[in-house]
């Protein structure tokens, strides 16, 4: 008995916790409509400076609060709001989803290069005080964050009711216009949202940090549990949000103190709040359908086939080319950078056509390795059945959520991506807990590539035919009503267009190129283990996407190559290894709006240099024409942005 | 018997109550008008017709088989093709290629993978928009796109066409062009329905009018009929008299030119 009341105290201090966080994120999603993914990272960069204040510069704790919780965090948030967030409630899902992932990479690279890798620790308050009951022992921090939760609690209650400030929250949901026309001021409603949820999110950051550590990513992934608890009040009721909270908190606490702690199942504790969340996202209501204004995205040109065929060779020229120049160790990097570029063709389908975003298209990858490094002697059926089984596992994911619109799939692929990483990943019958599979090299048609560089080649040309895979797909019709329904789902639907198959399908196909790389990944490294496939990496995948161009298969080959290079960047000047984070993040925030990224520059600075080179030839070589094919720029230098020609016209 | 019927339908909306025990039928082969002051309801109601919202209570009925429950792209398989009051047009894509996905679509899976050749510009023309058949969707003005979405919806064989404001956006020339092909479209076999604020042109094509206020049908009959109902009259004359927004004022005013006479 005294166990049992043990555990559920524990559990009520964890829901305590979840419930602030959550909280706070319910108030900024449902004043501003933007869901910030970054909202955990947010309260660990916070429980960092608040470690800084009162352990680095030793500061009073009641000042160091104080200071955090209304002064820094809010401004930050703020800031945030006014610099980052603002105007993204017009924005598809997919942007703003985008833009706080983004903002989430950035922080953990920011809290990684101000405050690198060490042993801190913070204190609990209070720390060594005790209250007895019975056999039971409760501390006084734990009292302290049960109470907090309920001081939040009502504050909430009685801003949201009480107040003016609260009214016009409320009302900047429903009609911000209209808002604005009676006299308030609904940016000024997001940005106390914002102030609000900020000091929230710090707030359960440092209440937790005594009990799980100070680190970068375990706080930041504390989120999932206030996503879970968030979602259980649909993202608008805190009520049900603080029960939410208290539930996972209990769930948790249980399931450490009564699962099995060995075996197959011990990874089942750690995902506990992972399956609460998918468990709240089946079981959500129909999303209606949002009817809207005629939207249309500016997207890169699609090029001619001949000349995306013609810088396909091209690339496998180079390849080969690099095969012969470079050294093995050098030739893994090149087929790692084709293996992200395959990936990123995947999302290229899938968020760039499609609309959607995917949180997991590593764990995709992983299970096309999986499958691959199971096979005896791989060749091309092997691989073409990774892909499958890959791809089969896309659409179970898709399948449960088939109802679900945009942010609720992106949330489901998140906590699938968690529950892979966790658990099945590390499991015996997959790569073991931190273990490694062996896997051979291919054989094509019964020959086997067994040297690094060809096999490199060979990834190369399975980039090249993904790629134009990818292409035929959108140039044909299937790609126009890939287009139509990112545009306005409610019309394809009313023309009789069953949107939830289409979803299946488009994740099943992406998750199937995204296990196609993993698998020939297997075979270039010929040991793969859980860790490559890790949960963050899907999430600097969808970033690099976006900065390089998620709408065109250039931007997919160029942020490949740099996705590849991250790491050795990284491992090469440990110094900058937060900063390169910073860079990705933010560049992904200022770039987030605009899905077609640098790829999509450099075209039309292709196409200004060819335009150039034309008048110049023309001048001094009046009466000639330049030789053909010179005079259009690179080829997907035609992949560029016009407001008047149509993509796929 | 009627093709579509409306029976005892409810919509609320958290606390307000959209449309309130609302029945009305549309016959065969008719064009019938759904008229009423802003937020009567009229939307609401097109909405739950093509399945784009679920009713709180009440049935939905297509030649007396209950549909209340069947998904929207069920529903345009049976025949219903819809326009928007707020456009929803394919931004990214041309004109024509809007009206080519319809037909893509239409053609289902086995569709997707013949080649894309479909010439849709006789729809274009018909509903008098192909010079702008290149020109991308979000670009072109409001009532290019108000047509674009007539064209679209053509294109996908509908049986039962539900127009929301068709003439809005459209210029008097170009609104006398859509009252002639809305009874061209009749006379095919097609059956319209319309939410029209533009009183000359309902009154002058519909076969059929049914006037909703609040959420509650108040009057159903011939223009004639309709005209002549002192309910009707008291609806729209009493927004009249409060003196609302110059927008209710100016759909109003059609109605107060042709009924001045019958005033108790």
């Amino acid at each position: 008995m005294g166990a049992f009341a043990s555990y559920t105290l524990i559990g009520l201090f964890t829901g305590a916790a979840y419930s602030i966080a959550a909280s706070g994120l319910v108030l900024t999603y449902s004043t501003t409509r933007i869901f910030n993914v970054a909202h955990g990272a947010l309260g660990m960069v916070f429980a960092f400076v608040y470690w800084d204040f009162s352990q680095r510069q030793g500061l009073p704790t009641w000042l160091s609060l104080v200071l955090v919780l209304l002064v820094v965090a809010p401004v930050g948030g703020v800031l945030l709001q006014r610099i980052f967030v603002s105007g993204l409630d017009d924005a598809p899902v997919s942007v703003s989803l985008v833009v706080t992932v983004g903002l989430l990479v950035g922080l953990i690279g920011v809290a990684t290069q101000v405050w690198p890798p060490a042993a801190r620790s913070v204190p609990e308050f209070f720390a060594g005080h005790v209250v007895s009951f019975g056999d039971v022992v409760v501390t006084w921090h734990q009292l302290i964050t049960i109470a907090a939760s309920g001081v939040v609690a009502g504050g909430l209650h009685l801003l949201l009711t009480r107040t003016r400030a609260g009214t016009a929250m409320r009302a900047s949901v429903d009609n911000p216009g209209l808002l604005e026309l009676y006299g308030g001021r609904p940016h000024l409603a997001g940005a106390l949202a914002w102030a609000i949820g900020t000091s929230l999110a710090a707030l359960a950051g440092i209440l937790l940090t005594p009990v799980i550590g100070l680190q970068y990513y375990d706080l930041t992934l504390l989120v999932i549990s206030a996503y879970a608890a968030a979602m259980l009040g649909r993202l608008t009721s805190l009520p049900l949000t603080f029960a939410g909270g208290m539930a996972l908190g209990l769930a948790q606490s249980y399931a450490v103190g009564y699962l099995p702690g060995g075996g197959d199942l011990a990874g089942l504790r750690a995902v506990v709040p992972t399956l609460f969340l998918f468990a709240v996202i089946v079981l959500m209501p129909q999303s209606p359908l949002r009817v809207g204004q005629v939207r249309g995205i500016v997207a890169a040109r699609v090029p001619r086939m001949r000349s995306a065929g013609g810088w396909g060779l091209g690339l496998v020229i180079l390849v080969i080319a690099l095969s012969f120049l470079l050294q093995p160790g050098s030739m893994l990097l090149v087929g790692t950078a084709a293996t992200y570029g395959i990936v990123m063709l995947s999302l290229v389908l899938l968020t760039g056509y499609g609309g959607h975003v995917s949180l997991a298209q590593f764990s995709f990858a992983g299970v096309g390795a999986l499958a691959y490094a199971k096979l005896d002697d791989p060749n091309l059926l092997g691989l073409f059945l990774a892909a499958l089984t890959a791809s089969l596992v896309g659409a179970l994911v898709a399948i449960p959520v088939l109802r679900l619109t945009g942010l609720y799939l992106a949330l489901a692929t998140l906590a699938f991506a968690e529950l892979m990483d966790k658990l099945v990943f590390q499991s015996s019958f997959a790569f073991g807990l931190n273990g490694t599979l062996a896997a051979s090299r291919m054989s094509v048609l019964g020959r086997r590539i067994e040297g690094t560089g060809s096999y490199t080649v060979l990834m190369a040309v399975f980039f090249v035919l993904v790629a134009l895979v990818v292409l035929v797909v959108r140039r044909g019709r299937l790609g126009r009503v890939l287009i139509a329904a990112r545009d306005s789902e409610t019309a394809c639907s009313t023309l009789g267009l069953d949107l939830r198959w289409l979803r299946v399908g488009m994740f099943a196909g992406s998750a199937g190129i995204a296990g196609l790389a993993g698998a020939l990944y297997a075979g270039l490294r010929q040991t793969v283990g859980a860790s490559d496939f890790g949960f963050f990496t899907s999430l600097l995948l969808l970033l690099m996407a976006v900065v390089w161009g998620v709408t065109s298969v250039t931007g997919a080959a160029l942020g490949g190559v740099f996705l590849a290079y991250l790491p050795v960047v990284q491992a090469d000047h440990q110094a900058l290894a937060g900063l390169a984070l910073v860079v990705l993040g933010f560049g992904a925030v200022a770039l987030g709006r605009d899905p077609n990224g640098l790829a999509n520059r450099l075209f039309v600075l292709g196409r200004w240099a060819s335009r150039t080179l034309e008048r110049e030839w023309t001048r001094r070589f009046p009466g000639t024409m330049l030789p053909p094919g010179q005079g259009h720029g690179p080829d997907m230098g035609a992949e560029e942005v016009t407001a008047d020609v149509v993509a796929g016209s | 018997m009627s093709l579509l019927a409306v029976e005892d339908l409810v919509v609320r909306f958290g606390g307000v109550t959209a449309v309130d025990h609302a029945s009305f039928e549309v016959g065969p082969g008719t064009l019938t008008g759904l008229i009423g002051p802003n937020g009567a309801g009229k939307t609401t109601c097109f909405d739950v017709i093509t399945g784009l919202q679920r009713p709180t209570s009440g049935r939905i009925r297509f030649r007396g088989r209950d549909i209340t429950r069947s998904p929207a792209h069920k529903r345009a398989h049976l025949g219903f093709g819809r326009t928007f009051q707020r456009l929803e047009a394919f931004g990214s894509l041309s004109v024509r290629d809007n009206v080519r996905v319809a037909l893509d679509i239409g053609d289902g899976v086995r569709g997707l993978f013949r080649p894309p050749v479909d010439d849709v510009d006789h729809l274009l023309a018909r509903v008098g928009i192909a010079d702008y058949a290149d020109r991308r969707a979000d670009s072109v003005p409001t009532g290019v796109a108000r047509l674009l979405d007539l064209a679209r919806a053509l294109a996908s064989r509908t049986s039962v066409l539900l127009l929301d404001e068709p003439s809005s956006g459209l210029d008097e020339r170009e609104t006398a062009g859509l009252g002639a092909l809305l009874r061209e479209l009749v006379a095919e076999g097609r059956t319209v329905l319309m939410v029209e604020h533009d009183m000359d042109l309902v009154m002058s094509v519909c076969d059929g009018i049914t006037v909703l206020d609040h959420g509650v049908v108040i009057a159903a009959g011939t223009p004639a009929e309709v005209r002549a109902d002192p309910l009707v009259q008291q609806a729209y004359l009493g927004h009249c008299d409060e003196g609302a927004g110059t927008e209710t004022t100016s759909e109003i005013e059609p109605v107060t030119e042709t009924i001045p006479t019958v005033r108790p």
